[in-house]
C-alpha cells in the first residue's frame, strides 16, 4: 500500500522534472542548455527505469540501463566538442 | 531483512532518485546561465542513479544483478563527468556564461584553448 502511494509520488516527481527538462530544450537559450537539458531528460529516463525496477523488484531493464549509461555520453559530447565559436542557436 | 524495513528502504531510495530528477529540472529551467544549468544537471546523472541502482541491487540480491549494478554505476560516472567537463570549457570558450556570476576566474587572460 505504501508502495503505491511512492509510485505514484515518484512518478509524478520524474514526470514533472522531465517535462521541466523540455521545456528547456525548447526554449535555449543556446545550444549547450539544450544538449545539458537532454542529459538531464536521459537522466530521468534511467532513474524513472531503475525506479520502476526497484518497486516491481524484477532486474529485465538492467541492460537498457547499461547501454544508456555507455552511450548517452556521445551526443553531448559531440555537440560540445565540435561546437563552433561564437554560435547563437 | 524484515518485510516492512525493506519497504521503507525501497520508498526512501526510489524518492531520492525521483527527487534528484525534479530538482535538476527545477534547476535547469530557474539557473541564470550554462554554468549553473550544469551544476544542476549532474546531481541526477550521479547520486539519483546511485540511489536507484541502490535499490535494485537491494531487491533483487544476486551476483549478476550485483555486478550489472556496479558496472552501470561506474560506467555513468566515467561518462557523465566527461561530457560535463567538455560542456563547460565548451560554454567558457563560446562565452555562454554571465562573468558577473563568477567568484573566481582562474582562465581570465588566458585563451581557453578547445
Amino acid at each position: 500500500m505504501v508502495l503505491q502511494v511512492v509510485a505514484v509520488v515518484a512518478s509524478v516527481m520524474f514526470a514533472v522534472g522531465a517535462l521541466l527538462a523540455v521545456y528547456r530544450i525548447v526554449v535555449g537559450p543556446s545550444v549547450l542548455d539544450r544538449v545539458i537539458a537532454s542529459d538531464v531528460l536521459v537522466a530521468t529516463i534511467i532513474c524513472a527505469l531503475a525506479a520502476e525496477m526497484a518497486l516491481n523488484r524484477h532486474t529485465d531493464t538492467l541492460p537498457v540501463l547499461l547501454v544508456l549509461a555507455l552511450f548517452a555520453v556521445l551526443g553531448s559530447l559531440s555537440v560540445a566538442r565540435f561546437l563552433p565559436a561564437r554560435d547563437s542557436a | 531483512m524484515s518485510a516492512v524495513l525493506h519497504d521503507v528502504l525501497t520508498a526512501v531510495l526510489v524518492l531520492a532518485g525521483a527527487a534528484m530528477c525534479l530538482a535538476a529540472g527545477i534547476g535547469l529551467v530557474r539557473f541564470p546561465d550554462v554554468l549553473s544549468r550544469l551544476h544542476a544537471a549532474t546531481k541526477p546523472q550521479i547520486f539519483g542513479l546511485m540511489a536507484v541502482c541502490a535499490d535494485v541491487a537491494i531487491n533483487n540480491f544476486s551476483v549478476g544483478t550485483v555486478t550489472l549494478v556496479v558496472a552501470i554505476v561506474a560506467f555513468q560516472a566515467l561518462t557523465a563527468p566527461m561530457a560535463a567537463h567538455l560542456v563547460g570549457r565548451a560554454a567558457y570558450a563560446t562565452e555562454h556564461l554571465r562573468p558577473d556570476l563568477l567568484i573566481v576566474d582562474e582562465l581570465r587572460g588566458r585563451r581557453a584553448d578547445r
